[in-house]
């Protein structure tokens, strides 16, 4: 049983090997020069504004929670789908009532006002 | 697959769940409501919330005699999971009808209180009703996830901050325990319905010595003991239960502490019959040094808040008596003492809202001075529940430890009894010293910032009547719940 296995172990070897040893190897051989440019975090192309360390305004953290619950939504949704003809209407049923569930948090979302940016 | 569908909807019978669903019906179309009340209306819901839970309560009792099973036996609404519904059912409507008055004092009318309170005891619902393992664990976090909210509720004070993150931080670490153990005993009997573990264990009986099975039976016991704050798990209890808002601690020392005995009850019944003296020796010493920790530290302190919290924490260990007594009696003792428990304790947190004053500022035993004369009627109120939490005739606590000290001796547990007992006799001493200051202190405050709204009023005549009504005619309930366990 554990044969099965073999060919996901041998990846696993020749990717952590390929990894470190590109390291090393650069290490090694690369040239080194470093410049204050070249130092600096690298933010996309842009010359880099202000300190990494910053503080995020807490309503990030209610976008992100609220993208995470109705994310996983999608994730149910989808198995349901592949399988909808098969369940039928016990499927269509169960996957009403869950959305219906989500649909009360939504509603309770919005009129609380978490989906305003400001 | 076209099998699969029909097994699964062979075996879904809402019955099973009735109670909790419209329970949980009544949570979200209350969560509704509220977003469209202007802000600070918090009446609509503390009357659509008490309509909710007895509507549950009327179809709770219909499941009385009349077992209903459901979910390919995940759910069982038997007699035992009624008993303990009705309790969780009481100890909301109690804590409801004392929290508006409150929570307007305080500042925090805020709606979401109430949804909050029903999810929680649909939660504790499933627990009671569970027979698998998945069903206990899922019912387990909506009551835990919605009693963090409700601890941390006050979010302006630092006490009640803590106290939510306290309670999170260890109770999540407390999941993981129990969740292992159920993982652990899944994979020495390949499966989660607690019904089969029990006949897999008992047709293998060479697995009861395997050490994978008894750490599961360790780690799941460390789950729950964690949840009924029983020692030597018990310490976020005091702080969680002081920086708590002070009718979220009566709740939460009544509803899920009994929805976690209800769990621990069914899943050592069904599962672990065959392991019963190694589990009946664990609990032994812990029901020890639960009851003895909770009444020593008790007695020092001076918060009576904090007090009650340490009380608790040695009730849960009288009730754990009736677990390790493990016969009929002991058993409907521990249903028993559980409801018994919700009217005492519930009463005694709603006298601490009266005379807490704004900002909880005035529960210490100097502020309780005088009181038993300047409000009579608070006064005799406060006794009868500290009489019932002592344990003394003619209250429902003395009829609870009576039925649960009457299983330790009938099994052959008289040391325990014996332990119990003497642990009684410590207790008397720091309740009567709030009766001390009650009737024997000079008053130094004037008590005039106590009004008696009718809420509150109702929630301690209710309680009074459940404590002395268990007191003295205990042999009709005591009846019930010995037709409600297994």
């Amino acid at each position: 049983m554990l044969d099965s296995y073999l060919p996901i172990i041998t990846l696993i070897v020749v990717a952590l090997g390929f990894a470190t040893g590109s390291i090393i190897f650069s290490r090694l051989v690369g040239q080194k020069k470093p410049s204050e440019v070249k130092l600096a975090p690298y933010e996309c192309g842009m010359p880099p504004v202000g300190s990494a360390r910053e503080r995020f305004s807490v309503k990030f953290y209610i976008i992100a929670m609220l993208f995470i619950v109705f994310d996983i939504e999608v994730v149910f949704m989808y198995p349901w789908a592949v399988m909808f003809k098969r369940l039928g209407m016990f499927g269509f049923v169960e996957m009403g009532v869950f959305i219906l569930i989500l649909l009360v948090g939504y509603v309770y979302v919005w009129k609380k006002g978490a989906l305003e940016w400001e | 697959m076209e099998n699969l569908v029909q097994i699964a909807l062979q075996n879904v019978n809402l019955a099973a769940i009735m109670p909790s669903l419209v329970l949980v019906c009544f949570g979200m179309g209350l969560l509704l409501i509220n977003v469209f009340l202007p802000r600070g209306t918090t009446r609509p819901a503390v009357w659509i919330s008490l309509v909710g839970i007895v509507v549950t309560a009327v179809v709770t009792v219909q499941g009385w005699g009349n077992p209903q099973y459901g979910f390919s036996d995940a759910v069982a609404l038997d007699n035992f999971a009624t008993f303990f519904n009705v309790t969780f059912l009481l100890a909301a409507a109690l804590t409801i009808l004392m929290s508006d008055d409150y929570l307007r004092r305080e500042g925090y009318a805020v709606n979401e209180y109430y949804p909050l309170i029903l999810f929680t005891t649909a939660g504790a619902m499933w627990m009671a009703s569970g027979t698998d393992m998945m069903t206990i664990f899922l019912g387990l976090e909506v009551m835990s996830i919605s009693l963090y909210v409700l601890a941390g509720f006050f979010r302006g004070q630092s006490a009640s901050n803590e106290a939510g993150l306290k309670y999170f931080l260890l109770g999540a670490f407390s999941t993981g325990f129990l969740l292992y153990g159920m993982a652990l005993i899944y994979g020495v009997t390949g499966s989660t319905r607690l019904t089969e573990i029990g006949a897999y264990l008992n047709s293998h009986s060479s697995l009861l010595a395997n050490p994978m099975t008894l750490a599961g039976l360790v780690l799941l016991s460390i789950g729950f003991l964690f949840k009924l704050g029983a020692a030597p798990f018990h310490m976020w209890t005091p702080d969680v239960y002081q920086g708590a808002p002070t009718p979220v601690t009566a709740f939460m020392s009544a509803g899920p502490k009994a929805a976690a005995f209800a769990a621990f009850l069914r899943t050592l019944e069904y599962c672990f019959f065959g392991l019963k003296p190694e589990w009946s020796a664990m609990l032994w010493v812990l029901a020890v040094l639960t009851m003895t920790v909770g009444n020593v530290i008790a007695i020092s302190q001076t918060n009576i808040k904090r007090m009650l919290a340490y009380s608790s924490i040695s009730h849960a260990g009288y009730a754990l008596v009736g677990l390790v007594a493990a016969n009929e009696i002991g058993y409907s003792g521990v249903l028993f003492y559980m409801l018994a428990y919700t009217f005492m304790n519930i009463g005694a947190f709603a006298v601490l809202i009266l005379v807490g004053k704004q900002g909880e500022e005035n529960l210490t035993l100097e502020g309780f001075a005088g009181l038993g004369y300047k409000r009579p009627l608070l006064g005799v109120a406060m006794s009868v529940f500290l009489f019932a939490l002592m344990g003394l005739p003619p209250t429902a606590g003395f009829a609870g430890k009576f039925y649960i000290f009457a299983g330790a001796v009938k099994a052959g547990y008289i040391w325990l009894a014996i332990i119990g007992v003497l642990n009684s006799a410590v207790s008397l001493y720091y309740y009567l010293r709030v009766m001390v200051y009650m009737y024997f202190r000079d008053p130094t405050e004037d008590y005039a910032w106590i009004s008696l709204p009718v809420s509150v009023l109702a929630t301690i005549i209710l309680a009074v009547i459940g404590c002395l009504y268990l007191g003295i005619l205990p042999n009709e309930v005591m009846a019930m719940a010995k037709t409600a366990i297994f």
